[in-house]
């Protein structure tokens, strides 16, 4: 098994482990969390296919797919906790664990 | 395609993207001024974009002169120019409520930049050359308009906003993941280049229900819709308006495009099918919870969910005799309920400034203090149902034939059904607010925040009356 191979199939069950997480968790922050463990799953999966051989290195353009894609997953995660810590906030009864 | 004013597909996403930046940056006065004159501008650009079109064809544009893929290729074809057209009519007027109708201060600056950052994104999606570029301006709607729902601060709106966020981000994602495999299967990312190179094996066909899964997550589809109703239900009226209008019917263009774009041996299949399938759900169970809301904008939320439906009608029509013709619908269709939705919305913002509620319980008699808003929930209501000779009737009346030319009896019963149920929960708002009873207002609402409704569902109305508008 190659390695690309190993890094796509490695993305892929992320993926699929992160979906369930997100439809099962009951908690906010786990759930923003597995949105989070999603992303890296995708962006493994698409690290996977900037193989090129060996000629001529990796291919770049995946690469800057996966850049554009970190940088807009830690905003909509930085704003999925803001906003979870705002709603959180409404409502103290909630707090529980630390 | 031409090269000649290629720069003007960049204007409808560079205008508004700076000015909703310079509305934050700028003090709180002079902030409204520059919201208006940004609006008026990038307005003029879809404008402009739309005439070149029309006389030109479509052209399209590459961003700094980098060839793709790795520049930014922007494509303004019909439907592109027809989308940004709508976009700015839409927005002009929900701007110009929103700045009649929020107290002048934070809050309405807060709405003003992000209104005009949404419309950066939604100008992003309509004119995106390649599929990544559309992934980039599918989040900066998403973003944007999630902004919009939470910017109240209320706990419902905040709790609704975080699960619209976690369902955009999945959605997302999975487009991301569509997008990983298609590039591998062929190493391009444009549509054209896609069709030609990404064949119809299993990678293909993978990436394609990736991206579907990701955009109908987007554009709330059955059963995907469960961020919906909370979402534009509590959010501030105008920012409803937006969101059902306008920030649907990005991630559904996309799709259209991407649908129609491919290899139809592609998109041939079972897909298609499910796609129908889950349109006639939603029909249903938006419709049947549309009739079970207690609050006017849950019901406006519901039916919005409803409408979605009849947008995914055109998916088992392709490649059957029915298939310009339900084509034409979804465009119809799409103009027509943005313009009646946000007509919808805003009447119930004002529904909401009058009683202090929105509670249908409470609406009798509304019609005394907020006449033309009870016509524009007439003519939006029509629209949604469908009656002549509103725009909806046009779209549903395609609709129908592009069914019946598939041969799909069962849809076009459907159709048919549906426009009742969409008539039905239009009379739960109508009905009660033209009754004689007086109704226990709290606040009185200016003319002047009624303009807005009134017009844009006399724009539902004016879509039935204008000939060929489907490009």
């Amino acid at each position: 098994m190659s390695i690309s191979l190993l890094y796509a199939t490695a993305g892929a069950l992320t993926c699929a482990l992160a979906l369930f997480a997100v439809a099962a968790r009951r908690d906010l922050l786990g759930r923003i969390l597995a949105v989070n463990v999603l992303t890296s799953g995708v962006f493994l999966v698409l690290l996977a296919l900037a193989r090129r051989g060996s000629a001529g290195g990796p291919d770049p353009v995946p690469q800057a797919l996966v850049l554009t894609g970190i940088v807009v997953s830690v905003s909509g995660t930085a704003f999925a906790l803001a906003l979870a810590r705002r709603a959180r906030a409404d409502e103290p009864s909630d707090e529980e664990d630390a | 395609m031409t090269a000649g004013g290629s720069l003007l597909a960049v204007w409808p996403v560079l205008v508004p993207l700076a000015g909703g930046a310079l509305v934050f940056a700028a003090p709180s006065a002079p902030a409204v001024w520059i919201a208006g004159a940004t609006a008026l501008l990038a307005a003029a650009a879809s404008a402009l974009l739309g005439l070149a079109v029309a006389r030109g064809g479509a052209f399209e544009h590459l961003a700094g002169g980098w060839p793709a893929p790795l520049g930014i290729r922007l494509l303004a074809d019909g439907p592109a120019a027809l989308l940004a057209g709508l976009h700015a009519a839409v927005l002009v007027v929900v701007l110009a409520h929103a700045a009649l109708s929020f107290e002048p201060g934070e809050r309405l600056r807060r709405f003003l930049g992000l209104a005009l950052l949404l419309w950066a994104g939604l100008a992003a999606v309509a004119l995106a050359g390649d599929l990544f570029n559309a992934y980039v301006g599918l989040e900066l709607v998403t973003l944007a308009a999630v902004g919009l729902v939470a910017q109240a601060g209320e706990p419902r709106a905040l709790a609704a906003a975080v699960r619209y966020l976690l369902a955009g981000l999945v959605g997302s994602m999975l487009y991301l993941l569509g997008v990983a495999l298609f590039y591998g299967a062929a190493g391009v990312l444009d549509l054209p280049a896609l069709r030609a190179g990404a064949g119809t094996g299993p990678p293909a066909r993978a990436a394609l229900a990736f991206l579907t899964a990701g955009l109908v997550v987007k554009t709330a589809l059955v059963p995907a819709h469960f961020w919906l109703p909370a979402a534009h239900a509590n959010a501030p009226a105008p920012a409803s308006a937006l969101l059902s209008a306008l920030v649907i019917k990005a991630s559904f263009g996309l799709l259209l495009r991407l649908w129609w774009g491919l290899d139809p041996a592609l998109t041939a299949g079972a897909g298609a099918s499910v796609l129908g399938a889950l349109g006639i759900v939603a029909v249903g169970w938006g419709s049947l919870q549309a009739l079970r809301a207690r609050r006017l904008k849950m019901l406006v939320a519901h039916s919005t969910v409803a409408q979605i439906g009849y947008l995914f009608f055109a998916f088992p029509a392709r490649g059957t005799a029915g298939e310009a013709e339900a084509l034409a619908g979804t465009f119809y269709l799409v103009l027509s309920h943005a313009c009646a939705k946000a007509a919808f919305f805003l009447g119930a913002g004002n529904v909401l400034s009058a009683l202090g509620h929105d509670r249908l319980a409470g609406i009798a008699g509304i019609a005394r203090r907020l006449p033309a808003t009870t016509v524009a929930f007439g003519l939006a209501g029509a629209s949604l149902a469908g009656l002549p000779p509103t725009g909806g009737f046009v779209a549903k009346w395609l609709l129908l034939q592009g069914s019946l030319g598939a041969g799909d009896w069962g849809r076009a019963a459907v159709i048919v059904l549906g426009g009742l149920l969409a008539g039905a929960y239009a009379l739960r708002v109508v009905g009660p607010a033209l009754a004689a009873t007086e109704p226990a207002t709290v606040r009185r609402v200016p003319l002047a925040h009624e303009v807005a409704p009134l017009t844009l569902a006399l724009a539902a109305l004016a879509l039935g009356l204008v000939p060929g508008l489907a490009p």
